[in-house]
This record gives structure tokens, C-alpha cells and sequence, in this order.
């Protein structure tokens, strides 16, 4: 595994898209040609060198690639997005889109996210070591088709709207969570380890969805049907099952009518 | 005006005849001229290249309020396609539901000139009109929808022709209207009940007036103003297992109607995007192609002419002013809808579909689709049109056309297919051989739209005196070829002129025209009644007064206006 450190050395006045910082974009290069990748402030393009010092070198594939990046990243947007392979460590708070479409390899920050990180992620691993924004995980907006697989872990809270259109994968979020929780989701995993507000699994038809905390309010679509002994993330309990989203269409399989499930921790 | 001679291209014309011979076509102050006509023209050297009029599309969906709630409803659409201003071509994104400035753009680039906003809301026609005059080159036109307005009901009902006829002319020229439109006739006001009408005799509810009464008055209309294009119909039962029947009904009602035109055409009946129409069966399960018996009536029958409709297998956005048939699509698929209901008018609604070569369904109408064009006796009145964005996206065009023209392509598409046994059971696309040619392609997307539209002394062919609409494609007809090439050809024109201008110089976009908006003017006799008729209904039950109604000049900063006397 080669590495590439970039440190931001210009802020951008308004906001950077750097969808280039990817092992994918890195494969193959050396430094001097890294920092000629494009990157975007509003409708300008600028070298990725104009706000970055960047040293290393990158590895021959994706796979082989490592990239650290330092400093505020609250301004620059798209870090690891679509990359299929390799490692990014960003230490510092980063703006939206972090690891969005990500398909493999793995993206730990060191800091905060803002709003979309792991958008239409389809595989890989997300570490937040801080707090994610709004739509964590969520579908690009207006699509049907959200977070297929992969894996999100945020140790910190995580705001509205993770999960959204959810078909596959697994986000875990260490503190508490905003409203809509899984909203349309059609499958994946979703655990909670604080507390959670309202609006969780509406419209939701299959998946799973964890609470260890408390719900602020329930969804009306949502049934209680039985408690369960569980192990969740490596922590065992007894947890209430509820199904629902009741109110929507669902689906049969092998003759078992099937129900997004909401599982809440009873507290001993 | 500068002056251009095309030499010693392959030209395919069917006004001149020209079928693939080496012929020079020269252009001067916006029309296409005899060779010696010119002096000291630009030359341009299309030696190896086909050449053809521009391209005429009869019905697609690209612009107004449908098209608009299209595009803000699937930011999805635009995902990863978008692209930055270049040169003279501006900003643009959209796949299914382009920009305007996108439209424009990739309609040039496979040659069109010509497109026709197929579904005007009379109350949104400012809207429409607004996105036309941003879609930059080509010459647009909008059919106002008549078939659910309640004016249109009411006189129909007691058979009031001449009424029908001022109420029309009168809306033409309020909205800047280019023809009548009819879509799902009484069964999109049935909706406004949560009802339909599934037949030509199913009675509108409130207004007790059939399909039947307002399709055949529509056209009585339609012909006593001799307006240039016939009736536009989008019948009853779309998208249905077993809706031939009520296509052919409506076909039938049709017959012994001569056409009133000075404009040339032939038919009193366009049926558009016929495909969603030719379904035999009772079920999804049995549903079967119905293209032959379809062909068979249309064959025969030479005062109609169709558009295809054709699948193209994309993910899409599809809509219409069927509000019904919308519901019953969103209830199929479980994706977004959205409706709206267009006050004494007509309604719309709007539901991304994907048609997956793996759903048998979806299969069996891409097979119907191409049926119909090959099944063909005239190609003059069997127009290629994917209904855009309905049945796919405009720019499958050229795919189309190389779908038409091979048979090894349309194999390699049936052998794709996952149920493939299944899809050739219930089709006949696997029995047919027959090749079209560049001849009979431009007869149906060029010649024969724009004699369908009563523009033959405009558009569609190459003879002087017609509009400067001239496509060069890198193709060259006499040397092999693989199918391939020709989607890759017609998709990207080396040379494109619209009036003489040249917007395409060597596949680059080098203008952006000077695109018209054309409307039909018909003048008919004084008639209180209908007058009346109008101010009262706009007192009564309109939310906007007949001052905030029509379309005045500035939506339309380059009119070409045609005229037609109907008084008597
Ligand atoms: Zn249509």
C-alpha cells in the first residue's frame, strides 16, 4: 500500500467539489500529476495542487492506494465519492457527500461530516469518528433506489433522514438521531444506540431498524408484536418487535407476508 | 444570407425521388434552391455522406407544465449527466426530462428541425410557451387538448359542429395552438369522478356525451376549419391487454370523412404512439401484439396516419394528460406520481417507468412498436416517434432506426431478452425480414410527418423553394456497415442547417438559430354564442380572467403565424 498526503494549504472562498480525492482518481499517479487533478469552486475549475500540498505517491491500483488528508475539510465536499477500492483517512471535519456512491475499500474521518455522506453507497466501510449531518446513507434525492450495502459506522449522533430509501447494508450510530429514520426503506440495517425522536420507518416495507435508547414517538403504522432476546453490534438484551409500516403495500415471501421490523430495548 | 451548396453527397429524399443518388443541394436566403441558383457559395463537401431533409417530429413531450413536473420531481434524471457550457452551447442536464436548452441541442444533433409540443394545457399555454422559446434551433408548434373540455363537451353533445369549430379556432388563437388534440377523449374528465372511460361508447359522467360523439365532432371540427394538420387522437383504453379493439373503433369512426385541407394532407385522423394501443389479451399475463390486425386496418384505410410510440428499454419518465392511466401505472410500478387536474380543461399525471428488457411485458411492446413501421404498406403515413418521453427518451432514435433497418440488430435485442420464447410467442417481430432504407426512413420521419402536419410546403424534402432544413451524416450507404453505425451516425450529424443557418459545422454546435413558434390563425364567422359561451364560463368557474389568459406576443418572440379562412 503507497500513501498520499494532501494538507489543505488554501481555503476555497465558497466551497471545494473535489470528487477527484479517490484511490480510484490517485491509481498509478505520482504526486506532481496528482496535483493536476480537476477540482471545482462554483462553475470554475482549479488544480487540486491550488489548495492542497500534496507529497507520496500513489499505488498501481485502487486497492494499493491510501490517502490521508489533513486539516479543516469543512469546506471541501465529495471525498471518497464513487471509489471502489483503497483507504481514506481524513483528519479533520469534512463537508457533505463523504464516501457518496462509495462501492468498496474504506473512509475513516476524523472529525465531523455535514449532510449526504455514504449517499447510494453500494459497498465498503464509512467511520465517522465524530458526528454525521442529515441524510446519512440516504438516496440521492428523488431516487427510489438508496444504500444497497456496505457499512456506516458513526460514534457520534447522526441528524434527519438516515437511511432514506434504504435496500441493503448497515449503518450503526453510536449517539442519538434526528426525525425520519428509514423512511421507504425496502431493507438494510439501522442501529441505534441512543435516543431517536419520531418518524421512524414510515413508509418503511422491509429492514430493520434498532433503538437502544428511547423513541420520542412512534409511528401510528407501527404494531407491537412480541419481545424478542437479540444480540445487536455485540450487545445482548431483550427488545420489543414492532412491525410495520403498516399502512403500506407488502410483500409475500414463501407465503409470510413480510413487515419492516423496529426493535426498542427494554430496559432492565 | 450566406449561400451554401452540399455537393456530391448520397442524398435520400422522397419529395425529390432521390434515393441515394450523388446529388448537390444548394441553399439560399433560408431556402433550399436550384444548383444554379447560387454564386459564390460556402461548399460543402459531403462526398461519402448521406444527406436528408431535417428531421419532423409529429408528437413528443418537451415542454410545458408536465414536462416541467417531469423534471422537478426527478432531480434523479440529472444525476451524473450534466454538463457545463461550451463554446456557444450553454449549460444542460436531463436524461428522460432534458433541459429546454438539452432538447434543442440533441434533437440537432440527430438532424431534427422541426418538433411538435404534443400536449398543450390551454390554461398553461404561457408555460409551454415559455420553454419553446428557450429550446434554441428548432421550429416548435403545440396542440391544444380538446378531447376533456367542457365547451367541447357541451356543444358535442347536441352535435354542434359549428360551434365546436369557433370554440377551436377560437382557443388556437388564444393559446398560439398549433392543431387539435385529443387525448383519452371524456375519460380524463371521467377521472375528476375517479372514473374512466374504457371504450368509445362508455358515457362521460355529468356531461352524458360518449368518446364516440366527441371524436367524431372533434373531427367534423377539425375539417370544417381545413385547419393544416387532421385531428390528434390518443384514444380511449391505453396501455390496456385487449385495447385494440377500442383502437380500432375509434379508427372506424373516422371513415366516410374526406379531408378539408389546402395543406395537403391526406388523412382526417392522426392516432398517435399506436403502440400503447395494439394489445390483444385479457391479462399482463396473455397479453399479445396486435400490430398485424392493427397494420391491416391502417393499410387500407388511407385517410389515417399513425406514429409508433416505440419502446426504447430505457429507464423513463413517462406523461400524459391520461390522468387515469397514470394512477393505473403507479399502481403497477409502486413509483412516484403525480396528477394535476387543469380546471374545465383537461388533467395530467407523471410516473418514472423502467422498461427492462427483463420484464416480458416490456419486451413484447419494444416488439409491437417496431411491427407497426414494419408492417408498413406507406411509410408516408407511418411516422417514427418513441411518444418522448413516454415509451423512451428522443435520442433512441437513431437506435430505431437501426432496429428498422437490420434484422441481425433486432435479433441480437430478442436474444437479450429473459423471456425470450415467451416475448416471440406472443409477437411477430421474429417473422418479419423485412430491412427499411434510408428512402423509407426519411419518408417517415420527414416527408411524411410534414405532410401529416400540412407543412409538406415547408418542410420534410429537399425541393427548391422548402425550407433550408438539411442533415449531413457520416454515413455512406454503399459501403458495409455494421448496425451500429448507423445509431452512431444519425446520432451526431456532421453538418446541420435550419433556414439556411448553419448549426452543426463539423459535429460542433456553431449556432443556436432562429427558432419559430408556429401557430395556426383560423378565422371563422362571428359567433356571439360562442363568445358568450366563453365570458360566461370565465366569470363562473375559471380562477384566472380571459385577460390573464391568452398568449400574447412577447411568449412568442418569433412567430410564424399560418392562416386559414374558414368564414363562410
Ligand atoms: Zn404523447
Amino acid at each position: 500500500m503507497e500513501t498520499v498526503t494532501l494538507t489543505i494549504k488554501n481555503q476555497p472562498g465558497l466551497f471545494l467539489e473535489a470528487d477527484s480525492i479517490t484511490p480510484d482518481a490517485f491509481a498509478g499517479k505520482k504526486a506532481e500529476e496528482i496535483v493536476d487533478l480537476p477540482v471545482y469552486v462554483g462553475r470554475d475549475e482549479h488544480r487540486l495542487g491550488d489548495f492542497f500540498e500534496v507529497s507520496g505517491r500513489a499505488g498501481a491500483t485502487p486497492a494499493e492506494t491510501k490517502i490521508v488528508v489533513n486539516g479543516d475539510l469543512s469546506r471541501v465536499k465529495y471525498i471518497g465519492m464513487k471509489m471502489t477500492g483503497g483507504e481514506v483517512v481524513a483528519n479533520g471535519n469534512a463537508d457533505m457527500y463523504v464516501g457518496a456512491w462509495m462501492q468498496g475499500g474504506k473512509i475513516t474521518v476524523n472529525g465531523n461530516v455535514d449532510a449526504f455522506a455514504g449517499t447510494g453507497m453500494k459497498g465498503g466501510e464509512i467511520l465517522i469518528n465524530g458526528n454525521a449531518g442529515n441524510y446519512l446513507g440516504a438516496a440521492y434525492r428523488g431516487d427510489w433506489r438508496g444504500m444497497a450495502g456496505g457499512k456506516i459506522i458513526v460514534k457520534g449522533n447522526a441528524g434527519s433522514d438516515l437511511g432514506t430509501f434504504m435496500n441493503g447494508g448497515e449503518i450503526i450510530v453510536g449517539g442519538d438521531v434526528d426525525v425520519h429514520v428509514a423512511t421507504h426503506a425496502e431493507g438494510g440495517k439501522i442501529v441505534i444506540k441512543g435516543n431517536a425522536k419520531r418518524r421512524l420507518g414510515g413508509q418503511m416495507v422491509e429492514g430493520e431498524i434498532y433503538v437502544f435508547g428511547d423513541i420520542e414517538l412512534m409511528m401510528p403504522g407501527f404494531a407491537y408484536r412480541k419481545d424478542v432476546d437479540i444480540e445487536v453490534d455485540g450487545t445482548k438484551g431483550l427488545f420489543a418487535l414492532y412491525e410495520g409500516d403498516l399502512g403500506e403495500r407488502h410483500r409475500k415471501r414463501k407465503g409470510q407476508m413480510i413487515y419492516g421490523k423496529l426493535y426498542q430495548r427494554i430496559r432492565a | 444570407m450566406a449561400e451554401f451548396l452540399i455537393k456530391n453527397g448520397f442524398v435520400f429524399d422522397p419529395i425529390l425521388g432521390i434515393k441515394g443518388d450523388v446529388a448537390d443541394i444548394a441553399i439560399k436566403d433560408g431556402k433550399i434552391v436550384e444548383t444554379s441558383a447560387v454564386t459564390k457559395p460556402k461548399i460543402i463537401d459531403a462526398a461519402g455522406k448521406t444527406v436528408m431533409a431535417g428531421g419532423v417530429d409529429i408528437h413528443a413531450h418537451v415542454a410545458g407544465p408536465k414536462v416541467n413536473i417531469g423534471r422537478n420531481f426527478r432531480p434523479e434524471d440529472k444525476l451524473f449527466n450534466c454538463t457545463p457550457g461550451h463554446g456557444i452551447e450553454r449549460m444542460q442536464g436531463g436524461f428522460s426530462v432534458p433541459t429546454t436548452i438539452r432538447t434543442g441541442y440533441n434533437y440537432a444533433r440527430m438532424g431534427y428541425t422541426t418538433v411538435m409540443e404534443a400536449a398543450m394545457p390551454p390554461l398553461y399555454a404561457r408555460h409551454t410557451h415559455e420553454e419553446m422559446r428557450d429550446t434554441p434551433i428548432l421550429d416548435q408548434g403545440a396542440y391544444p387538448v380538446f378531447g376533456n373540455n367542457w365547451f367541447v363537451l357541451e356543444y358535442l353533445k347536441n352535435h354542434e359542429i359549428e360551434n365546436t369549430a369557433a370554440y377551436i379556432a377560437w382557443l388556437l388563437r388564444a393559446t398560439k395552438g398549433y392543431a387539435v388534440k385529443v387525448v383519452n377523449p371524456g375519460g380524463t374528465e371521467a377521472w375528476a369522478w375517479g372514473l374512466n372511460c374504457d371504450n368509445v361508447h362508455d358515457p362521460v359522467p355529468y356531461f352524458d356525451i360518449t368518446p364516440a360523439q366527441i371524436i367524431k365532432g372533434l373531427i367534423e371540427a377539425n375539417e370544417y376549419l381545413g385547419l393544416p394538420h387532421s385531428m390528434h387522437m390518443h384514444a380511449n383504453n391505453l396501455g390496456n391487454p385487449g385495447n385494440y379493439t377500442t383502437t380500432l373503433d375509434s379508427f372506424k369512426l373516422s371513415e366516410g370523412i374526406k379531408p378539408n385541407s389546402k395543406f395537403g394532407r391526406d388523412q382526417v385522423m392522426h392516432h398517435t404512439h399506436v403502440q400503447f394501443h395494439s394489445y390483444g389479451g385479457d391479462s399482463w399475463a396473455n397479453v399479445e401484439s396486435k400490430a398485424k390486425e392493427i397494420m391491416g386496418y391502417v393499410n387500407s384505410h388511407d385517410n389515417i396516419t399513425i406514429d409508433m410510440g416505440q419502446v426504447t428499454l430505457d429507464e423513463t419518465t413517462t406523461m400524459t394528460a391520461d390522468g387515469p392511466f397514470e394512477h393505473h401505472l403507479t399502481e403497477l410500478n409502486h413509483l412516484k406520481w403525480a396528477n394535476a387536474d387543469v380546471e374545465l380543461e383537461t388533467g395530467s399525471g407523471v410516473v418514472p417507468y423502467i422498461y427492462s428488457p427483463n420484464i416480458k411485458v416490456c419486451a413484447i411492446q419494444w416488439c409491437i412498436g417496431l411491427e407497426l413501421a414494419l408492417l408498413a404498406k406507406d411509410p408516408m403515413r407511418v411516422f417514427m416517434t418513441t411518444d418522448h418521453p413516454n415509451a423512451g427518451p428522443f435520442i433512441r432514435y437513431p437506435r430505431i432506426m437501426k432496429w428498422l433497418m437490420s434484422q441481425e440488430a433486432r435479433e441480437q435485442q430478442i436474444d437479450a431478452f429473459k423471456y425470450k420464447d415467451k416475448v416471440i410467442d406472443a409477437t411477430n417481430l421474429a417473422g418479419i425480414d423485412r430491412e427499411l432504407d434510408l428512402y423509407e426512413i426519411a419518408q417517415m420521419t420527414r416527408a411524411g410527418p410534414a405532410k401529416s402536419l400540412g407543412l409538406a410546403h415547408m418542410y420534410g424534402g429537399l425541393a427548391p423553394g422548402l425550407e433550408a432544413d438539411v442533415a449531413v451524416f457520416d454515413f455512406n450507404p454503399n459501403e458495409s456497415y455494421v448496425p451500429d453505425d448507423i445509431e452512431n451516425a444519425f446520432s451526431n450529424a456532421r453538418h446541420l442547417f435550419k433556414a439556411g443557418v448553419q448549426i452543426i459545422s463539423d459535429h460542433e454546435i456553431v449556432s443556436n438559430g432562429n427558432k419559430r413558434t408556429l401557430w395556426v390563425n383560423a378565422r371563422v364567422n362571428e359567433n356571439p354564442q360562442v363568445m358568450r359561451d366563453v365570458k360566461e364560463k370565465f366569470l363562473r368557474y375559471y380562477t384566472v380572467t380571459l385577460n390573464n389568459y391568452e398568449v400574447s406576443g412577447h411568449y412568442l418572440p418569433n412567430p410564424y403565424v399560418i392562416e386559414v379562412d374558414a368564414t363562410q
